[in-house]
């Protein structure tokens, strides 16, 4: 179908996003001294931010089709062909990737020392695979980036991991592995069926009821564990906490964002009558996961653990917006997906700021901040509002839009996801007081004797912080930014599910 | 009278000025003698840019200035009818007494984290501010939790025990009933309404279509009243005696002024600019308002009466001068929402003066027991006559500012035909003239010569003048409105 395929620039961009950071994996360890190494990593990853600017600047957003589109034959025997495009849910996804890499080299400047060049290499992998993720338009191509990308994790996790590492990973595997062997088979079966495996192709098929319970079914199971939907989400907060700071960011930033995106790629796309009809089901899935994942954040000392379960709440807020089965919903879904990245990030980042100086994770032992690092817990707090759905955040418009949706859904179903919120605001609030003033006077003493030596923190850490700060105060007041790219591929999507 | 719609960017200076005014705190808070002097300064300039505005709010002319949309329905949008100029000029006017009484309260009990202190009370009043300002719905929404996370390092400043129970307190109630509440009646409102802009033309049609379920918009209706915490409606209340454990300026300012005004402003915003008179009156829901915030008119007041830590009493006596303002609101007459809505400005103007006598008591003397207060009237004269002024016009007494606002309320009442609300405004005065009565009988009457180890006065400190002349500025503010309530009836009257 080549009215869906268009390439506005006239030189293939997703193509160089794609290769820039193979490039510069490719070159790295042939670079010496550790600080040019550190510079090296940092040059290639904005230069990718720079060059997928054009996908903000130059988006087309009234096409609701795949644009800045590339089609190459490769295999035409087998129907695998090298075909790249992004619709503006992708595109925001690729931006939201690009952004956060660069910071990613920022926050861990200090924290890795050891096998310096393997890092950079990692981390510039993963960034091509999760790019490539977003923009292949072939099954195919999709499924080598979708799995491909569990291996950087899987080193980042195993080598510059905390000390129960070796659990972490291996468990991170094993359940993202056993996903995916779902969803391959579901491209298998599609491939069989139709004999193409162009994703535009696919989309003009329709598929009788059993093939689309089958193909809802399989891409749902890996979906949900790459989300995670409770109660597939035990590797999360494991892979969380041992993982260094970027495996975090990265992990909650963008390779969550993987399971939202295949929900309304395979799932809705693919198969929308089969998830019309799942539509029930996996609204009461989502609730559980926004319920339960909240009341677990609430009883966790470890920072790291309270921040992945809430991301366990915030996405089950994407999974509940997406399922709405309308416009509103699946937008709100997806401006979900963006801000969780963004905000979460942020306080992973800043956890990781916590560790480099005090060497704990335990809320305990980073208690009374306030008068030692003003800075920090500033944009901590910051961050914190956001992830909590502060007015005037970008959490805010998100869930308030997903709230919106089921409130138009059901009222019921709309309660019940604001007490979602309300308990975000529980859990988010407890980690703020304590991190500022702690709660005991006997507790701030204590805290105020041992964190005198503390420094706050420093321009680099300043200049991560506040450009994720800048997003969301700017998502916040204007989502536009984010909800324009989306509008037309959202209502298109949709128009499927109620055609 | 008919009413204009006018662009108007002027109306981003006053929630401006504040947030500059805390920058520039900021900014220089290594210079203690100027960092103190800028709030004086900010206030002053943030009040003069409020009365800029009236005389073009006066002719009935509705201000708005559209400061962002975030989707449709839903923006930054700042609207200034009369309703929200009465608040914004009494919270900038009275900010000007506080910023004053901050600097020698702060000194005298030479309190820690000051910068800290000054930038929170000042983004608190942007807050304030901005919700008196506020167009629509979300930026009422918005106003309303910034006031609420700013004033907790406010709450928990002396950062001991109690505080931070006290400050655990205040989060849970008004952030949890906002979470739980608020907004769900506001996903609830954009459903049924497709906006959450405000219907600023009339206060009799609201925005709800003729076609919205009836018993949703019941729901969402007690989800406002009840949302709206800082309006210490019983049981929502407890969080306001607990927030005392505050330094005095902000139980002053804050916690009499900004803090619960926003609560109840926002209330009647919502009563009668979202839902309009004919659509309550309709469900019953004015008639239903105004039963439940009687039980805590007069349940508080009983309860202040047993209170002996005056800052206690006061707080009890708040909660229900609060719920007087809603049951005004509530009757939907002309005569009710008149006389609820002045007595935002006369109640502030007494229960600033009241707390400003209290902490300057604790700073002079220590002392912060009624019981203990015999003979205080001796030794700090200006103060507690400026006490015994504000109490009259609590009780509403003539010629002092509540007096005019509780004759509305009764006359309301008697509109309605309703003995029972007219006993529970009585009721309600006479239990206040109960509990101030006692608090200024025992500091002029009582103690005799035992206090004999005090002589004279200590209101001549340089830094208790800081106190006492904000104290009496206040109280005969109160005067002055009671003698002269035309300018707020003007104001009021370009909205009914």
């Amino acid at each position: 179908m080549p009215s869906l395929l268009f390439n506005n620039p006239g030189y293939p961009l997703l193509s160089m996003l794609l290769c820039l950071p193979l490039a510069g994996a490719a070159l790295a360890p042939f670079v010496r001294h550790q600080k040019s190494l550190r510079l090296f990593g940092l040059v290639v990853t904005v230069a990718t931010l720079c060059s997928s600017i054009p996908l903000y600047t130059e988006f087309d957003r009234a096409f609701a089709g795949f644009q800045f589109a590339e089609h190459y034959s490769w295999l035409s025997v087998l129907g695998i062909d090298y075909v790249v495009g992004v619709d503006g849910i992708s595109a925001v996804l690729v931006l939201l990737t690009t952004l956060l890499m660069p910071l990613c080299m920022l926050c861990s400047w200090r924290e890795v020392q050891e096998r310096l060049a393997e890092f950079i290499v990692v981390l510039l992998l993963m960034e091509a695979a999760l790019i490539g993720v977003f923009i292949s338009l072939n099954i195919v191509l999709f499924y080598v980036f979708w799995e491909g990308m569990l291996i950087p994790m899987y080193l980042l996790i195993a080598i510059w991991g905390g000390p129960r590492r070796d659990y972490a990973s291996v468990k991170f595997f094993v359940y993202t592995f056993a996903g995916s062997i779902f969803l391959l088979f579901a491209l298998i079966a599609l491939y069989v069926a139709t004999g193409t495996c162009n994703y535009p192709d696919l989309l003009s098929y329709r598929f009788n009821p059993r093939m689309q319970w089958l193909v809802f079914v399989c891409c749902a199971i890996a979906c949900a564990v790459k989300t995670p939907l409770y109660p597939l989400h035990t590797w999360l907060p494991a892979a969380h906490v041992e993982a260094p700071t970027a495996g975090s960011v990265i992990l909650a930033g963008v390779l969550l964002k993987m399971g939202g995106y295949g929900f309304l790629r395979f799932c809705i796309g693919l198969a929308p009558h089969a998830a019309q009809s799942a539509a029930p089901l996996m609204t009461a899935v989502a609730l559980v996961a926004i319920l339960i994942g909240g009341c677990l954040a609430l009883g966790q000392d470890d920072l790291k653990r309270l921040i992945a379960y809430s991301s366990i709440a915030h996405m089950g807020f994407v999974v509940l917006g997406m399922f709405m089965v309308s416009v509103r919903g699946t937008q709100a879904g997806v401006l979900q997906m963006v801000n969780h990245g963004i905000s979460t990030s942020a306080l992973f980042i800043c956890v990781g700021m916590l560790y480099e100086r005090t060497h704990s994770r335990l809320l305990a032992d980073n208690c009374a901040l306030g008068s030692s690092m003003p800075r920090f817990v500033t944009l901590f707090t910051l961050a914190a509002c956001s992830s909590f759905g502060f007015p005037g955040t970008n959490g805010f418009i998100g869930e308030f839009l997903v709230i919106i949706a089921a409130f138009e859904k059901n009222i019921v179903l709309g309660a019940c996801a604001v007490c979602g919120v309300l308990v975000a605001a529980a859990y988010m609030l407890r980690a703020v007081q304590k991190i500022i003033w702690a709660d005991r006077p006997g507790n701030h003493q204590h805290g105020a004797a041992i964190h005198k030596v503390l420094s706050d923190i420093n321009i680099r850490e300043v200049f991560v912080l506040a450009v994720l700060a800048g997003g969301i105060v700017l998502i916040g007041f204007r989502p536009s930014v984010v909800l324009d790219m989306t509008s037309a591929s959202v209502t298109m999507l949709v128009q499927r599910l109620s055609g | 009278m008919a009413v204009s719609l006018v662009h108007s960017p002027a109306l981003l200076l006053p929630v401006a000025l504040p947030l500059a005014t805390a920058a520039l705190t900021l900014a220089l808070r290594r210079n203690e003698p100027l960092r103190d002097s800028i709030p004086v300064i900010g206030s002053l300039l943030t009040l003069l840019s409020v009365l800029t505005l009236l005389p073009t709010v006066q002719d009935g002319t509705i201000l708005c200035f559209t400061v962002c949309t975030l989707y449709p329905g839903i923006a930054v949008r700042l609207c200034l009818d009369g309703m929200g100029l009465l608040f914004a000029a009494t919270a900038s006017l009275l900010w000007v007494a506080a910023s004053v009484y901050c600097i020698g309260y702060l000194k005298t009990l030479q309190e820690h984290a000051q910068t800290r202190f000054y930038v929170c009370y000042t983004i608190a009043l942007a807050g304030g501010l901005g919700a008196a300002c506020a167009g629509n719905l979300f930026t009422l929404y918005l106003c309303y939790e910034v006031v609420t996370i700013v004033t907790y390092p406010l709450v928990i400043h002396h950062q001991d025990t109690a505080a931070y129970q006290s400050g655990r307190k205040y989060l849970v109630y008004l952030m949890g009933s906002s979470k739980m509440f608020l907004l769900a009646a506001l996903a609830l409102m954009y459903r049924l309404c497709g906006t959450l802009d405000m219907n600023l033309h009339d206060i009799v049609h609201g925005i709800f279509p003729a076609t919205a379920q009836r018993g949703l918009v019941s729901v969402a209706y007690l989800l406002c009243l009840f949302g709206f915490a800082k309006a210490a409606i019983m049981p929502l209340h407890s969080w306001l005696p607990a927030a005392m454990v505050a330094p005095t300026p902000v139980s002053a300012l804050l916690h009499a002024v900004v803090v619960v005004k926003v609560g109840v402003f926002s209330i009647c915003r919502v009563m009668l600019n979202v839902f309009g008179t004919d659509l309550l009156m309709y469900l019953n829901l004015g008639t239903l308002t105004a039963g439940f915030v009687s039980l805590t008119v007069i349940g508080a007041s009983l309860i202040a009466l047993i209170k002996t830590d005056l800052k206690a009493r006061l707080a009890y006596s708040t909660i229900s001068q609060l719920s007087t303002i809603v049951l005004g609101v509530s009757m939907l007459g002309h005569a009710g929402i008149t006389g609820g809505l002045m007595h935002i400005a006369h109640h502030a103007f007494a229960k600033i003066s009241l707390f400003f006598c209290a902490g300057a008591v604790i700073a002079g003397t220590g002392i912060t027991d009624i019981t203990h207060m015999a003979g205080i009237g001796r030794r700090m004269p200006i103060t507690m006559a400026a006490f015994g002024i504000a109490s009259l016009s609590m009780i509403g007494i003539p010629p002092v500012g509540g007096f005019v606002s509780k004759w509305y309320l009764a006359s309301a009442a008697l509109d309605l035909h309703s003995i029972l609300l007219l006993g529970v405004i009585l009721v309600s005065s006479l239990l206040n003239a109960a509990y101030f009565g006692e608090v200024f009988i025992t500091a002029f009457f009582k103690g005799g010569t035992e206090s004999s180890e005090h002589k004279g006065t200590c209101e001549h400190a340089p830094l208790m003048r800081c106190m006492v002349v904000p104290s009496a500025v206040t109280a005969l503010l109160s005067v002055a409105a009671g003698m002269y309530p035309d300018l707020i009836l003007s104001l009021l009257r370009t909205r009914l």
